[in-house]
């Protein structure tokens, strides 16, 4: 299968007053096309960060220190180095090529804006060519029927707007309309564009399951329920048919019946939209359910990366063994991981797991284990292989 | 529609909000209206100027000529009121919107960018925010020439920094939640972020400190009139119209309220005024808030 994003020796530190930070260290993680990978790893570990990355989200007072971030763009067939873009054009596939599912669903929508407003926000920002086309073509259509008089009066309005539309439609950034939308009250003349966004939004809201869409769309998100805010939010991220979605622990703050339904949305998105997923969790048992291949990250290094069953069978780190120790299960004692995590100020040197490590050996202690693959399709950083 | 709604049964809940209404709409009649109300003598050039009977300083009784009276020196006190109005509004609305329009401008910059900016910004209003600000105001008018706009400008002077300060700290904190994430996350540039998803969660706070400050911008207008800052001399301009009644506050022995219409009329006029805004600012609270079902 082909790559879609190729990560490589991907740093970030933050420079904070107290020291820096290591979040994420030397990273090389590959990304498939169509699959869905998961990444797990106590809390802490850099899952988000290394999303937000992907993005070029990292907040302030972190940096992306070095490394590559390959995108491959399917629409354009052609490789993008995301780190070296400029960052209109970053803007461009933020929501449009690359989109995220925030943790809290509560909070990742802006209280002051209907579902529907925001939802349409996306199209407007990334597809206003496609929205100007359709818009067009409604008033073109306009245009070809009636003779009454009514119609007629309008007529010469409706020529103007099919033009100013089709201008838009063109795309490059015309003048006209773009004077337009600047004035509060000339804007209303582009109400259309805002119509058909509406139209999408609506059709969108039905794709992710919500009932009765037309009337979610008018609602606040306090007026709605957790499940179905993240749905809103899934539908948001997927406006415009990304080819990678991002979901960082989308089904945390759920309740167990619903991140199921989650779960499945999910899967069917994937298996309609043939789109990645970069699925992050520290759960287990939901890494289980909807990945096809999962990464383990400890102290902002990757461990071990390998397909779903092959890991769940025959898990090979350490600190994945421990990880699955640590799964709740009936009749079975709970195991905890011995030790701390790892100080982000100060990480071991070595290996950072060496001193929770059962196996650890002298080498551990000062040089790092690089990342091999030890068996097909099964990487591993660890001296034990 | 939905909204306008919402907002008329917001009100409706509230009789204080509504008596608010009442007031502010009543002063917008008065000083639309002025014109009829009170007409302009034939022959006066700038409408602004009170009509005089006169040169005497004893402010006169109401008659049918004047009937609130007249002040000190036979101005109308009718006539002074009416159009106080205009000046009122004026007053008011121009100072809290470039207020509040700096406010917003610096206080986003410095919340939403941070680091040096913030830094500079923030350094600039505690300095303005060291002067005891009544002294600042009229030091500025003495500067500028006393007259309505240098009131103005020495008002403008003085707010602006508590403003940028507010506006700022709200920024701050909204700037750090996750919709505003999100929005970057959709590809939303960083004056959009501002513009679209960090301002209308911020700014309410200020809009709602903004209305109930109209009435003590009037009031510190009001205030430098009365020390003799304000308005040119004859003016129709509530404060000066106190200042006319500095020396008349107690009658004659025998009769400690004679004067009492050259006190309370222009006094009432400005206690209701801020009275109305302050009520509307009451409102303006319930009715902003977008976590209240609209429903
Ligand atoms: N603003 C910040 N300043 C300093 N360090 C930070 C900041 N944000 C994150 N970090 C550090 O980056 C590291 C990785 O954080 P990250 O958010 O990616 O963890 P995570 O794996 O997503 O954890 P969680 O499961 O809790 O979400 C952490 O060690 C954290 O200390
Ligand atoms: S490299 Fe050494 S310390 Fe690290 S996990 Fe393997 S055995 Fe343990
Ligand atoms: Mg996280």
């Amino acid at each position: 299968m082909e790559d879609l994003v190729r990560i490589r020796d991907l740093t970030v530190r933050f420079h904070t007053y107290e020291g820096v930070v290591y979040a994420i260290d030397d990273l090389d993680l590959d990304i498939r096309q169509g699959e869905t990978l998961g990444i797990v790893g106590e809390t802490g570990s850099g899952k988000t960060m290394t999303a937000l990355a992907i993005l070029r989200l990292i907040p302030y007072p972190g940096r992306i220190e070095s490394g590559s971030i390959v995108f491959f763009d399917k629409g354009l067939r052609s490789e993008l180095e995301l780190l070296k873009l400029s960052e209109d054009k970053m803007r461009s596939i933020r929501g449009c090529k690359i989109s995220m599912v925030f943790q809290e669903p509560g909070s990742a929508l802006n209280p002051v804006y209907t579902i529907g407003d925001q939802i349409s926000e996306v199209y407007l920002l990334h597809q206003r060519q496609e929205l100007g086309r359709q818009a067009k073509r409604r008033i073109d259509s306009l245009l070809g029927n009636g003779g009454t008089l009514a119609a007629s009066i309008k007529r010469p309005f409706w020529r103007w707007q099919s033009r100013l539309y089709n201008k838009i439609a063109e795309g490059s950034n015309p003048l006209e309309p773009r004077i337009l939308s600047h004035i509060p009250l000339f804007r209303r003349l582009l109400w259309r564009l805002k119509d058909e966004a509406g139209l999408l939004t609506v059709s969108m809201l039905k794709d992710v399951e919500i009932p009765d869409p037309d009337r979610v769309a008018g609602r606040y998100p306090h007026e709605l329920s957790g499940g179905m805010k993240q749905r809103a939010v899934i539908a948001m991220a997927l406006a415009c048919s990304p080819e990678l979605l991002i979901a960082d622990e989308p089904t945390t703050s759920l309740d167990v019946t619903i991140q199921a339904q989650m779960l499945e949305l999910f899967r069917r998105i994937k298996a309609d939209r043939g789109a990645s997923v970069l699925f992050i969790t520290h759960n287990l048992g939901v890494a289980a359910e909807v990945c096809d291949r999962v990464a383990v990250m400890y102290a902002g290094r990757l461990c071990e990366v390998a397909g779903v069953e092959e890991i769940f069978l025959h898990p090979m780190h350490p600190y994945t063994k421990a990880l699955l120790e640590a799964v709740p299960m009936p009749g079975k004692e709970l195991q905890t991981i011995p030790g701390a995590l790892a100080d982000a100020f100060n990480p071991p040197p070595g290996c950072r797991f060496h001193p929770r490590c059962p196996s650890a050996m002298p080498t551990c202690q000062h040089e790092r284990p690089k990342l091999k693959e030890v068996a097909k399709d099964h990487m591993v950083a660890c001296y034990l292989y | 529609m939905s909204d306008w709604r919402f907002t008329a049964r917001q009100l409706a809940k509230n009789p204080l909000s509504l008596t608010g209404v009442v007031i502010i709409a009543i002063f917008i009649i008065i000083a639309i209206f002025a014109p009829l109300i009170a007409p302009t003598p034939a022959g006066q050039l700038n409408s602004y100027m009170i009509p005089r009977d006169g040169y005497w300083a004893e402010p006169q009784p109401p008659s049918a000529a004047h009937i609130l009276g007249t002040t000190q020196g036979q101005y109308d006190i009718f006539y002074g009121v009416v159009w106080g109005a205009r000046s009122a509004f004026r007053v008011a609305l121009v100072v809290m919107s470039i207020t509040l329009l700096i406010g917003i401008v610096l206080g986003s910059l410095a919340g939403y960018f941070g680091g040096v900016l913030d830094e500079i910004l923030m350094r600039i209003t505690d300095i303005f925010l060291a002067f005891p600000w009544l002294i600042l105001a009229m030091a500025l008018v003495v500067v500028l020439g006393p007259g309505l706009k240098s009131v103005m400008i020495a008002l403008i002077v003085v707010w602006w920094p508590s403003y940028a300060r507010l506006i700022r700290g709200d920024i701050l904190q909204v700037r750090e939640e996750d919709y505003v994430e999100a929005a970057r996350g959709l590809g939303a540039s960083s004056g959009r972020v501002i513009i679209r998803h960090v301002l209308p969660n911020a700014i309410y706070p200020a809009l709602i400190m903004a209305s109930l400050d109209i009435g003590a911008v009037v009031l510190s207008a009001a205030a430098l009139s009365f020390l003799g800052l304000g308005a040119p001399e004859g003016y129709a301009d509530w404060g000066q119209m106190t200042q006319f009644a500095q020396n008349w506050i107690v009658g004659p022995l025998d009769n400690p309220l004679k004067y009492w219409y050259a006190v309370i009329i222009p006094g009432l006029f400005i206690l209701f005024f801020v009275l109305g805004w302050n009520l509307l600012g009451d409102a303006f609270r319930d009715i902003f808030d977008p976590r209240l079902a609209r429903r």
